[in-house]
């Protein structure tokens, strides 16, 4: 595994100068590799991690479980592709267990939450039932902690 | 009216306190300030070695053990030094479970010192060598160790330093604040000084895991050097376990016995707990030390970059998690650069001269870090020295 990757996943905003003398590459080299994962889409995007509870953002977090009914051909994939063009979907995941698709679905309320999971998700008909799960509180995204813990070291030699 | 300054022993009141805590105290006041100044890993112990301590304290492991530690833990730290050392060490009568490598580091020096002795200390090193020699009636005779030599004790200095009343040689490497180590070859000429004397060695290897490229080497491991060594160590550094306070030392049996009388009556033993969790660090830990050291090396690696493409000058460390820029050529001292540094531009790095006058010239920055943490204080540290 390229360990600018692993890099990248915690820092999108290191430069290729800085991946470089990680990585005992050279610049070029890094672009290049770069390039390539861009192209064959293993890295697509380089979002920030925002705590958005820290700001004057009205939004709400819901995690969805949909219950889907496959379809011959294409399994879950049809009904997926679906479900990620509404803008509310922030993520979904095919799952093994209780129930096949799970959604992060975001909006201003809890109402429009309730509402798109009533009109737009529940109507779909290969949807056979739909559990909504609203997110309280985050304590830890992508591997960061919200906030952020204090540094508890001690200056003592 | 007690008149203290009657009663208090006159070598402890002349004694400075540590350099590097001035700026500490006042650092501790600006909480504003992005720090880069730890000495101690940013990891947490890991679980499985955390998991031993919670075990032990379950089935009631609280009381004292045997002086020398327990026989599971010196068993495994033989070992240990057997694998990745190759360095054979009695548990019986060659080892000594310690609070800390400071309370081995402590024994050493006190066991072996008399009045009048003179004890050659490199550096920049970690500052307590020369306090505790002085306690114990010697004298300490610092060698500057030069950026030029990238900050290697060498034979040349050590030969002219060695006087008949030399009795003891301290070698800090992987080097607190310098990030030097010494090498196989540094080692053979600092030994073919010293293989027809009397002369003993303090080798503080707490660092000896965390080395970037070449494996640390021993000078007990040398002809000769075994019987003249002791080896000062623990697991703060290598396992992330600062807050547990264990060491070690690893010496002859004629030397670890007087060393051991001292922490008999002073220690009586080093804390249970902690001595559980260490033997599962030993047994256990090599792949922590894998991890650990190959995040330290990436920001090594991240930090001399990027310095060097801020035009200031930095020498490679191999060890240790700090480095030792020279911030020489702004035309400040090292005090003047750091005080500078905190309160103009929010970063806290300690100045060289907290290890001594030689560190003048010189800054520590730890890379105990996180990559982001420490690229916030990089950028703060490329504004800042624009403005000089």
């Amino acid at each position: 595994m390229d360990k600018i990757l692993c890099l990248l996943e915690e820092n999108s905003r290191l430069t290729n100068r800085q991946l470089a003398a990680m990585t005992d590459r050279s610049e070029a080299e890094v672009a290049a590799a770069l390039e390539a994962y861009e192209k064959a889409g293993v890295v697509l995007g380089y979002p920030a991690l925002i705590d958005w509870d820290q700001t004057d953002k009205e939004y709400v977090q819901a995690i969805i479980e949909l219950k889907v009914t496959p379809e011959r051909d294409t399994g879950f994939d049809k009904v997926a592709e679906a479900v990620c063009k509404f803008d509310e979907v922030k993520s979904i995941y095919l799952m093994s267990g209780a129930y096949d698709l799970s959604l992060i679905v975001e909006g201003k309320t809890m109402k429009d939450i309730a509402f798109f999971v009533a009109k737009q998700l529940a109507s779909i008909d290969s949807v056979t039932s739909t559990a909504t799960h609203f997110i309280m509180k985050k304590y830890k995204d992508k591997g960061v902690n919200f906030p952020a813990p204090e540094d508890e070291r001690d200056n003592v030699n | 009216m007690m008149n203290y300054n009657e009663i208090l022993s006159k070598k402890v009141v002349d004694m400075k306190p540590s350099g590097i805590r001035k700026f500490f105290d006042f650092l501790s006041d600006r909480k504003d300030v992005i720090s880069l100044t730890v000495g101690q890993p940013d990891f947490v112990t890991p679980w499985h070695i955390r998991d031993a301590a919670i075990d032990s304290l379950q089935k009631g492991k609280t009381y004292y053990t045997s002086n020398r530690g327990t026989m599971d833990l010196r068993k495994e730290i033989c070992r240990y030094m057997q694998r990745r050392h190759t360095l054979t060490y009695s548990p019986e009568d060659e080892t000594l479970v310690t609070v800390g490598g400071s309370e081995a580091i402590d024994l050493a020096i006190r066991a072996c010192v008399c009045a009048g002795d003179e004890v050659i200390i490199p550096v920049p090193s970690f500052v307590c060598y020369g306090p505790i020699v002085t306690l114990a009636g010697g004298t300490p005779i610092y060698i500057d160790c030069k950026e030029e030599n990238r900050f290697r004790l060498t034979a040349e200095q050590l030969k002219d330093a060695i006087t008949e009343k030399t009795k003891m040689i301290v070698l800090p490497f992987p080097n607190n604040p310098t990030g030097a180590i010494l090498e196989r070859e540094d080692l053979e000429s600092i030994a073919a000084l010293i293989r027809d004397t009397n002369i003993l060695i303090l080798s503080d290897e707490i660092y000896a895991e965390l080395t970037y490229g070449v494996k640390h080497v021993s000078i007990a491991s040398l002809p000769g050097m075994r019987e003249r060594t002791i080896i000062a160590s623990g697991f703060s550094k290598s396992y992330a376990m600062t807050g547990w306070r264990i060491g070690y030392t690893l010496a002859p049996p004629e030397i670890t016995e007087q060393m051991f009388k001292i922490h008999q009556y002073a220690i009586m033993c080093a804390p249970t707990v902690s001595q559980y969790a260490a033997a599962e660090a030993v047994k256990n830990g090599d792949e922590d030390i894998a991890y650990m050291t190959g995040q330290y090396d990436q920001r090594r690696k991240l930090i001399v970059s990027e310095l060097r493409a801020m035009g200031i000058a930095c020498f490679e460390p191999q060890g240790a998690f700090y480095v030792f820029p020279n911030i020489g050529s702004f035309g400040l001292s090292s005090d003047e650069f750091c005080e500078r540094l905190m309160t103009e531009a929010g970063v806290a790095i300690v100045p060289g001269t907290a290890f001594g006058d030689s560190g003048e010239g010189f800054a520590r920055i730890s890379y105990a870090y996180s990559i982001n943490h420490i690229m916030k204080a990089l950028e703060k540290i490329d504004k800042f020295i624009h403005t000089l």
